[in-house]
């Protein structure tokens, strides 16, 4: 563990995979940028990987004021020791306060790993960090600008706030698409700073024998927000509004049958029995009248909001949220609510 | 000469059956009011392990932290096919996060000796951290393959492991001992074989036979419970039917690293997010309700 320093950095660690910057690290780097800000501190990206320092420039315009670059060949495959070495042997030398992961298969690899080595608190999963103060209820000690993590457990059924206000690093995974990407400013300037890390045999023990990726698929499943288009939308064109919402909200689009079958969207969009089964956080179902077959499988959601002009429709009776009307003038105004929050 | 497999199985809250019931008022979750099962993915990592005994030969040792009544799993693994069930039990242990668990487990491991692979489930379903796995690694200073997807190949100690990495596959070549942390596709668990289960149903911990004595005999005086405590323990260790049970003095913890005590992360609050769901709150489809409603779901954390 380091000692508590209230003067450290807020550090994102750069996840990439093949020359490419996955999402979850840049929408971190919007809100670590905040987390700074409010801290009044510097904002640092670690990036490790072999011929990747092209990518320092996107961290930099998406917030980071340092990036610490470590340039190695042993590096160019992910692999669990040496990435935890780097980010152990970089943790030790800059104390930051703050290291946050996308809660992605790598992530939760990683972090876990690199938290256990410096005898860091590390809370998995979350989907909001602020900044607060923390009381302790025994020693009536205040903490002050203490990382709050949030989290849902309990398979979501209730939602936590952690801390670690004495063993920093302060740690979080954060979950994929929770924190809103902001786009960046290529016209912000940034340091790069070269660094080089030992690996020993234990490090380098582990061979990558074979490696095989498939393209991204659309990620129903692990949605924490789901924005749904049925056939009440009316058109491939009107559908677009459905990835407009689910843009500006952080969120997945899915789709009814009615609409798979119309052709508004991909088959691999559908939600309900003979598509995917969801359990999100939040899900929106636009136009979607709620056949039995839909509700079937999106009906455990934690919170359903649904938009229809029939007030008979079977979706009302699993929603949480009901607005009666017309879906191409709600959806507007609800991209219009979520940018004005 | 075959391969020593450890294995680490939890007794969680059956999280998919929560109801307004199992929160109590202040907002915590009541784990009495829950019924508990065997964590599913650590089924998948007890098949891991018993699928490589079989074909290789070696043992399956079981290891569980909790309270008196996790044995139940660890019988459940003694009914699958495990060889060997240790319970880690003790008070100072209780409010470990995952940092303090690892490093108890870790204790746990070492006190068993020579092992080739400690199998764990990828994640329980009630924190969903998949924290425990590497940070067991780590404290045994091994290597981890995470996300097992099924054993390509073991020869010479050596074994090629094939995990899922979500957009993915790789297969890793790791020299033993490894962790390896197994998810939910990679195997059929098997069922509790009749004859195992028939056998070890009898089987007990220490603990277990105390709670039964004094239940049976609540009168007696101290000195005769204990004696036949002994007496019953015995007899099963005879049989072969003792499970072991170890506290942090048996493991050589080091209590500073347990418990409250050795958990930097400390819960700050928590809310109950549980709904019942009696019709909808209607919005007016205007902008106002519309913003109102969104207002809402920041409010209230659905939207982050």
């Amino acid at each position: 563990m380091i000692d508590v320093n209230p003067k450290g950095e807020v550090w994102v660690f750069a996840e990439q995979e093949d020359e490419s910057l996955s999402e979850v690290s840049l929408e971190l780097c919007g809100r670590a940028r905040e987390l700074a800000d409010t801290l009044g501190v510097k904002m640092g990206a670690v990036l490790a990987g072999w011929n990747v320092r092209e990518l320092s420039y996107r961290l930099i315009a998406h917030g980071a004021d340092k990036v610490y670059y470590v340039h190695d060949t042993r590096l160019e495959n992910y692999r669990t020791q040496p990435y935890a070495r780097v980010l152990c042997q970089l943790v030790t030398k800059h104390t930051p306060q703050i290291v946050i992961f996308g809660a992605t298969p790598m992530g939760r690899d990683l972090a876990p790993r690199v938290a256990s080595e410096m005898k860091a608190g590390l809370t998995a999963d979350c989907t909001d960090l602020q900044i607060g103060e923390y009381t302790d209820v025994k020693t009536k000690q205040t903490y002050r600008n203490l990382l709050l993590q949030i989290r849902p457990a309990f398979g979501g059924n209730i939602i936590a706030t952690i801390i670690n206000y004495d063993r920093w690093p302060q740690m979080a995974t954060v979950r994929e698409g929770v924190m809103a990407m902001r786009s960046g400013d290529p016209r912000r300037s940034g340091e790069i700073i070269e660094e080089k890390i030992e690996f020993n045999d234990f490090d380098l023990a582990v061979k990558l024998i074979e490696k095989h990726r498939e393209p991204r698929k659309v990620n129903l499943k692990g949605a924490r927000v789901i924005v749904a288009g049925g056939a009440g939308l009316g058109s491939k064109d009107n559908f677009k509004l459905i990835h407009d919402l689910a843009g500006a909200i952080g969120g997945v689009v899915g789709a009814s049958r009615a609409a798979v079958d119309s052709g508004f969207i991909g088959k691999e969009h559908q939600v309900g029995q003979t598509g995917t089964t969801v359990r999100p956080a939040l899900y929106i179902a636009c136009g979607i009248s709620g056949a039995v077959q839909h509700r079937a499988g999106m009906e455990e959601s934690a919170k359903i909001i649904a938009i229809n002009w029939d007030k008979e429709a079977p979706i009302f009776g699993v929603a949480h949220y009901g607005i009666v009307g017309d879906v191409n003038k709600i959806v507007p105004m609800m991209i219009k609510a979520i940018k004005q929050r | 000469m075959g391969y020593n497999c450890v294995v680490c199985v939890k007794q969680v809250p059956d999280t998919s059956s929560i109801t307004g019931e199992a929160m109590k008022a202040d907002g915590t979750v009541n784990r009495a009011a829950l019924p508990t099962i065997f964590n599913p993915e650590d089924l998948n990592a007890l098949e891991a392990a018993l699928a490589i005994r079989d074909e290789f030969g070696g043992a399956v040792t079981v290891i569980t932290m909790g309270p008196p009544a996790a044995c139940e799993v660890l019988r459940e693994c003694l009914y699958r096919g495990a060889d060997r069930a240790i319970l880690i039990t003790d008070r100072r242990a209780a409010a470990s996060d995952t940092l303090a668990t690892s490093y108890i487990l870790s204790r746990a491991v070492r006190t068993i000796g020579t092992y080739d692979f400690v199998f764990c489930g990828r994640q329980a379903i009630d924190g969903d951290t998949a924290q425990v796995g590497p940070q067991l690694a780590e404290k045994l200073g091994v290597a981890q393959v995470t996300y097992f997807e099924r054993l390509v190949d073991l020869r010479d100690r050596t074994a090629r492991i094939r995990r899922n990495v979500g957009n993915g596959w790789e297969v890793l070549e790791v020299r033993l001992p490894v962790l390896v942390t197994v998810i939910d596709t990679a195997n059929v668990p098997r069922p509790a074989a009749a004859r195992r289960a028939m056998r070890y149903k009898r089987a007990r911990t220490a603990l277990e036979i105390a709670g039964e004595v004094k239940k049976a005999t609540p009168q007696a005086v101290e000195a005769e419970t204990a004696r036949e405590v002994d007496k019953r323990l015995e007899a099963l260790q005879a049989q072969g039917l003792a499970m072991e049970q170890w506290n942090l003095d048996d493991i050589q913890a080091d209590l500073s690293w347990c418990g409250l005590a050795g958990s930097p992360t400390k819960v700050h609050r928590v809310q109950s997010i549980v709904l019942t769901k009696e019709g909808y709150t209607e919005i007016a489809p205007t902008q106002e309700g519309v913003s109102r409603m969104i207002h809402e779901l920041v409010v209230d954390r659905t939207l982050g």
